[in-house]
């Protein structure tokens, strides 16, 4: 297993302790001028984000991470599972509806999207920063009324329910930022 | 919850698309692309006119420029310092981590006060206040003392920064101030519990007998942030292990007479009171090469013409290292030494 020891340790690498992966988003070398050298390091879950403060001592070492991004297509959904394909090799790989978290509300079958592998698994996904989905339901809105501060709740193709201006009508594409989960525009067919 | 921790983990993804390659090729940190200095044409400036201050200091009190050899045969042990090895001809030189040895030498060979300016080299010492390869200032005047070698020190400091005189504390005091340990009597067990109280972040790796390295763990964590805050700090009367090539004082409590300048919390210079003695330098290396070999570190040339010249006999004097690109950086109010330096070490 490759390791980094403290003379490689910079903001950026992506290392492995207690067996998850972590990014390095800040290293400090502290050194009295006869003494021993320190490496303060913050170090941030990849997977749930949360931040860890490690001190190091120059000689020692982390174990790197194998994290690897990659651009895959999502093909289906089976029951939790969200089967995707690695654009490149054709691999399939699967996430769970955990794993997916809120992006499952985006995913639409051939969408491309880009996936986390640590070690070569699937760890998460990302899908497109904007996505058109079809409204498969809502309650028709107020003739005329063009605002869009005046908002109903919409079911889209995927199943999920999103926020939309009162003037979206049942099969209207719309514009969606999956980073909010903001509704952005009604698009032409 | 479930949409506000999609967007985080976004982030995260996007912070690795901008990222470096695949980790098996990263063995060294990039070089800086750009040609151009990181410090500005104000901050070089100054850098020159406070090397101009400098040397009127000296030269008003009488020192004598000197020069000696960045590469040398001899080369200081220090548990914690590792020097460049050049190799020429079959024969192996070493880049100075200091100047303190030849100085010496011209010091055993009748030198009157001298100082000296000059680029010195620590391997893997690199961080906002570090540069492996850094200029260094480094004085010795025959005939001082403990009491001198800190007097001076201050006058330097004062004519310098313009921040007043240093107040002196010594590491004792310091230490119980604000570490709530007396360093000369806690065992080791005492400076790891001062540390686990304070909530000093910890190496799991520093070995819980290791008594310098829980030193320096309080001193760099609890102490150090503490000095030179409303004028220079000198910390003095070290703990005995951390002597370095200082001597030791047979007090009821011995203490090593070395001296350090802070400023704003940050380490600026080192000084002795010389260790004269050279049976018991030989003692000192031996040691040393010991601790880097249980480091894992290449052991150092225990002898030296610094040795030979001990052996015929050091004349007592105070010796200090003073960190120039830090001086500067400190008046400049500038946070890392790459603003008042051309090219850091990723630029260099």
């Amino acid at each position: 297993m490759a390791t980094y020891n403290t003379s490689q340790f910079r903001k950026g690498l992506k290392v492995q302790l207690d067996g998850d992966p972590y990014l390095m988003i800040e290293c400090n070398f502290v050194k009295p001028g006869k003494g021993q050298a320190l490496y303060k390091c913050r170090l941030r879950h990849l997977l749930r984000n949360t931040v860890i403060d490690r001190t190091y001592k120059s000689g020692d070492s982390i174990e790197a991470a194998d994290v690897e991004e990659i651009d895959a297509q999502y093909l289906y959904r089976q029951g939790d599972q969200f089967v995707f394909m690695n654009v490149q090799t054709y691999e399939q790989y699967e996430l769970t509806l955990d794993q997916i978290d809120d992006a499952w509300k985006y995913l639409k079958e051939g969408m491309n999207c880009s996936m986390l592998l640590f070690n070569g698994n699937p760890i998460t996904m990302t899908p497109p920063n904007h996505v058109v989905l079809r409204v498969e339901y809502c309650e028709p809105g107020a003739k005329g009324n063009t605002a869009s501060n005046v908002t109903k709740p919409v079911k889209v193709e995927t199943g999920a329910e999103m926020t939309c201006p009162s003037f979206v009508e049942m099969g209207d594409l719309i514009k969606v930022d999956t980073r909010t989960g903001d509704y952005i525009e009604r698009v032409k067919e | 919850m479930g949409g506000d921790s999609r967007r985080r983990s976004r982030l995260v993804l996007g912070e690795l698309a901008t990222g470096v390659a695949s980790y098996s090729r990263m063995t060294a940190p990039p070089l800086h692309p750009d040609f151009r200095p990181t410090a500005n044409w104000d901050a070089l400036r100054l850098w020159a006119v406070m090397l101009a201050r400098l040397r009127r200091f000296f030269a008003e009190r009488g020192f004598i420029e000197v020069q000696t050899p960045l590469l040398s045969a001899d080369t200081v042990i220090d548990r914690h310092l590792d020097p460049f090895r050049v190799e020429d001809a079959g024969r192996t030189l070493w880049l100075q981590t200091s100047p303190e040895f030849a100085m010496k030498r011209l010091l055993a060979s009748g030198a009157p006060a001298i100082y000296q300016v000059t680029r010195s080299f620590r391997q893997g010492e690199c961080g906002p206040l570090h540069n492996p390869e850094f200029t260094i200032v480094e004085w010795y005047r025959p005939g001082d003392g403990l009491e001198e070698g800190m007097i001076l020190l201050s006058d330097l400091a004062e004519a310098m920064l313009g921040r007043g005189p240093a107040e002196r504390v010594s590491y004792r005091d310091a230490f119980i101030l604000h570490a709530g340990v007396d360093p000369l009597a806690a065992d080791v067990a005492s400076l790891r519990r001062a540390a686990a109280e304070h909530g000093v972040a910890t190496p799991e790796s520093l070995d819980a007998l290791d008594r310098d390295g829980w030193f320096d763990l309080l001193l760099v964590g609890l102490v150090a942030p503490h000095l030179g805050r409303t004028q220079p700090t000198i910390l003095f009367d070290y703990p005995p292990s951390q002597a370095a090539l200082a001597r030791v004082r047979p007090d009821t409590q011995p203490v090593a007479e070395r001296f350090e300048l802070f400023v704003d919390g940050i380490e600026l210079a080192n000084g002795y009171h010389e260790l004269t003695d050279a049976a018991e330098l030989r003692r000192r290396n031996a040691e040393a090469n010991h601790r880097r070999e249980q480091d894992g570190k290449m052991p150092l040339p225990e002898e030296s013409r610094l040795l030979a010249a001990m052996d015929r006999g050091l004349p007592s004097a105070a010796g200090v290292a003073l960190g120039f690109d830090r001086l500067v950086m400190l008046a400049a109010g500038a946070k890392t030494l790459a603003a008042v330096t051309p090219f850091p070490w990723d630029r260099a």
